[in-house]
């Protein structure tokens, strides 16, 4: 045995065990590390995401096929998504009122999101008494200019923030590059992407498509650590090192919002790593911003969505921390920002508005068998997997139009949402409206339109499958009369039978009855 | 009892004696069986592409052949699902709405119509693995699905264990899709492959010898990736099981 061997064999152990040499059970990084024989063939580049090319429509076969030849990379991620899967199950099954807790959930959002003006009029009012400036963003480059503004009222140099996926659909990281005001990711998984550049794979586990390599020559690059060293334990320790200086010397801090109480003007925070704490208590200035769908009315609806929440997403009962952000603390100040971007108009769409009953927790990706061979960079979209394919193209239809067909449509994302969108459902939705918008392919179009005339017609559909040499020129039309042959490149082909059923019926059956008339 | 004997495309073209099969068992149990001469495909892979408007010819073809039965049977959740679901691309007359509501798949019908008791004709002395076609399983609720803290149920077990010598094997991840997903198999083929040869390397690890479902179009990628593989797996759809198909 080598001592690379040695060195894997040992780190592995190290990872399952927290310090107190117990196994960690619903830690994020509990799942089983990558097994690999030599630390060299452990080391894959790491495959990256949809390639972006302004407004036209995302490749994610192209990019999924990527992943895909990344084997050591492909494999770890759909065995950790699996297991969260599998976590999820444990921990839904032993509440023997789960699915009424779904249905109760769904209620509570579908009657906020109906009355969403009142209960948005009435946290407004609530966080004001409560002494909270509250700001008002129509899209996303009006939340980036409203919080740029605070900051630089203040002279704010650096800003620590929690993960927030409102905060990347605004694209706010970005913009602040270009200000001169440093910003700091607090959420390790969000580090680990905000060090690479590179944007979050996942709702909740954003670094989820990286390997403890990926992350260790990462860390190297852009913190000096020892490249050779991939212990998440050495990884962890030495992100927390050098960042909590920044933590503590930051001069604002940022978080976004899990649920935001009406009644209360208070938002709340889900975290397994304390970082909207810090992002929220310590510096003197805290911003949070809040996507307008994140409402719900009353404090007693809380508990419905905290039972749901992390069962769903890590199969934890609850995340390690669940905080609440009422008012400034004394000395500082604080705001909120309601961020519409898009969603009063999806608000207004027939069947797509039960999509903002979302509450992130990622559960329809871990279980959708497509996103956890595709990674979730190959979206191309803030948002990746099941939820992404319905609400990504309301933000850019075209953009977005491919990716509603990334996917079988198997239905499981929606057995597993807790507040049960149908989200299987509004895929299928979304094609129809993008067919009827022409914004699928000419080619696949075409193809459609050739096989209804054949399939619509009998006389036409036995002349085409009978005096064929096969029927594959023409059955399944749409799998195998393809210039490309897509089918056959990972598959064999299907053996054609001697007789279709409708000829062995017509010799075998209708001989019979013409003979008893 | 009148059945209209629905023989979905690829069934037609690809494996007949799943439609053989599927008569000749209607037939054990004494029903008048017809086959309308004039039937092509259900409309499906237009729908699930999004192209209702082309769809709509097809759609119409379909409820023309099978107006005025008592039920119509398909040996296929996927395109039962499709009929009772989504066809809708045509208005939806008194006509259009009858087929829909009277269109079954093979084992809800034997299960849930028929309620049959004993197919005391089969016998399958082999290790299956059982594949939920998605839309079959969480689209016309053939079984409980494993996301569900529900009481569990399947139809197909429940009727394949009246099947003397059978011995039935679950893979590690009962109902994950297999990956054919229609119009996905060939617009995302990488993706829809790996799947297929993750699922029939699942089935051979639990040690089936045959992969049987209610759905030849799974069956059909699942054999394409096990040859491809050379994973020695062979697959039989249930309705040839339940007729006494030998092997």
């Amino acid at each position: 045995m080598s001592i690379e061997d040695q060195g894997l064999r040992e780190t592995a152990q190290e990872s399952d065990h927290g310090q107190d040499g117990r196994r960690l059970q619903h830690a994020e990084a509990a799942t089983k590390p990558v097994a690999a024989k030599t630390a060299k063939a452990a080391r894959e580049p790491q495959p990256r995401g949809a390639r972006i090319r302004g407004d036209r429509p995302i490749d994610q076969a192209e990019a999924a096929e990527r992943f895909l030849a990344a084997p050591l990379h492909q494999k770890a991620h759909d065995a950790r998504l699996w297991d969260l899967r599998g976590k999820r199950d444990t921990a839904a099954f032993g509440i023997p009122e789960w699915e009424e807790l779904r249905d109760l959930a769904s209620r509570i959002k579908t009657h906020t999101l109906a009355n969403l003006d009142r209960y948005l009029e009435e946290f407004e009012a609530n966080a004001k008494a409560n002494g909270v400036h509250v700001h008002w963003a129509a899209d996303g480059a009006d939340h980036n200019r409203i919080v740029h503004g605070i900051l630089k009222d203040h002279g704010a140099k650096s800003l620590i923030k929690s993960k927030s996926m409102l905060t990347e659909e605004c694209g706010f990281r970005h913009y602040m590059a270009g200000t001169g005001i440093e910003v700091i990711e607090t959420d390790l998984g969000e580090r680990i992407q905000q060090l690479d550049n590179e944007e979050p794979s996942h709702v909740v586990v954003p670094a989820v498509h990286k390997t403890r390599f990926d992350v260790a020559e990462v860390f190297a690059r852009t913190m000096g650590t020892d490249p050779e060293n991939d212990d998440a334990h050495y990884l962890a320790e030495s992100q927390r090192m050098h960042t909590r200086p920044l933590i503590l010397d930051a001069d604002a801090g940022m978080t976004g919002c899990n649920f935001a109480i009406a009644e209360t003007g208070t938002v709340v925070t889900c975290t397994n790593e304390g970082n909207a704490d810090l992002s929220g208590n310590v510096p003197k200035l805290q911003i949070h911003s809040i996507g307008i769908e994140k409402l719900i009315p009353r404090i007693e609806h809380l508990g419905v969505f905290i039972r749901l929440l992390s069962r769903s997403a890590l199969g934890s009962p609850i995340t390690q921390y669940t905080s609440h952000f009422r008012g400034p603390r004394v000395g500082s100040e604080m705001h909120m920002v309601l961020v519409d971007n898009g969603r009063s108009e999806r608000l207004g769409m027939e069947e797509f508005w039960t999509s903002l009953k979302c509450i992130r927790c990622g559960a329809c990706m871990n279980t959708c068998p497509v996103y956890r061979r595709s990674g979730g960079l190959s979206y191309g979209a803030t948002y990746s997997g099941p939820i992404g394919l319905i609400i990504d193209p309301t933000f850019n239809k075209r953009k977005y139009s491919t990716l509603p067909f990334s996917s079988t449509m198997n239905g499981s994302c929606t057995n597993v949402c807790p507040v049960k969108i149908n989200i299987h459902e509004q895929i299928f939705a979304w094609r129809k409206v993008l067919a009827e918008e022409h914004q699928i392919p000419l080619l696949k179009q075409g193809m459609m339109k050739a096989a209804g005339q054949v399939l619509s017609r009998p006389a036409a559909y036995r002349a085409a499958i009978g005096a064929a040499d096969s029927a594959l020129k023409v059955l399944p039309r749409f799998a195998v009369y393809n210039p490309l042959n897509t089918w056959g490149k990972g598959r064999e082909m299907p053996e054609t039978p001697r007789q279709s059923f409708h000829s062995w019926y017509k010799q075998n059956r209708m001989a019979k009855q013409d003979g008893a008339k | 009892m009148r059945i209209g004997l629905f023989v979905p495309c690829y069934v037609d073209a690809f494996e007949p004696e799943v439609g053989i099969a599927t008569l000749e068992l209607l037939e054990r149990f004494g029903l008048d069986v017809h086959y309308p001469f004039d039937q092509t495909c259900c409309g499906q892979p237009m729908t699930n592409t999004g192209c209702h408007a082309e769809a709509a010819a097809t759609e119409a073809l379909f409820v023309r052949n099978f107006s005025g039965f008592d039920y119509i049977v398909a040996p296929s959740g996927s395109c039962v699902h499709q009929v009772r679901e989504h066809l809708t691309a045509i208005p939806q007359t008194d006509d259009v709405k009858a087929v829909r509501a009277k269109t079954f798949e093979l084992v809800e019908f034997l299960h849930d119509v028929l309620k049959v008791e004993a197919f005391p004709w089969a016998e399958f002395p082999h290790r299956v693995g059982y594949h939920s076609n998605c839309n079959a399983l969480r689209g016309i609720h053939h079984a409980r699905p494993s996301e569900l803290n529900k009481p569990a149920y399947s139809k197909p077990l429940d009727l394949l264990k009246k099947v003397k010598g059978i011995e039935i094997v679950a893979p590690s991840r009962p109902d994950e899709c297999c990956g054919f997903g229609g119009t996905f198999s060939v617009f995302e083929p990488a993706v829809s492959a790996k799947m297929g040869y993750d699922k029939v390397t699942d089935h051979a690890q639990a040690g089936a010898q045959y992969v049987v479902s209610a759905d030849s179009s799974c069956m059909m990628h699942q054999k394409g990736c096990a040859d491809r593989l050379g994973t020695p797996l062979k697959f039989i759809h249930i309705a040839r099981i339940l007729n006494g198909a030998a092997a």
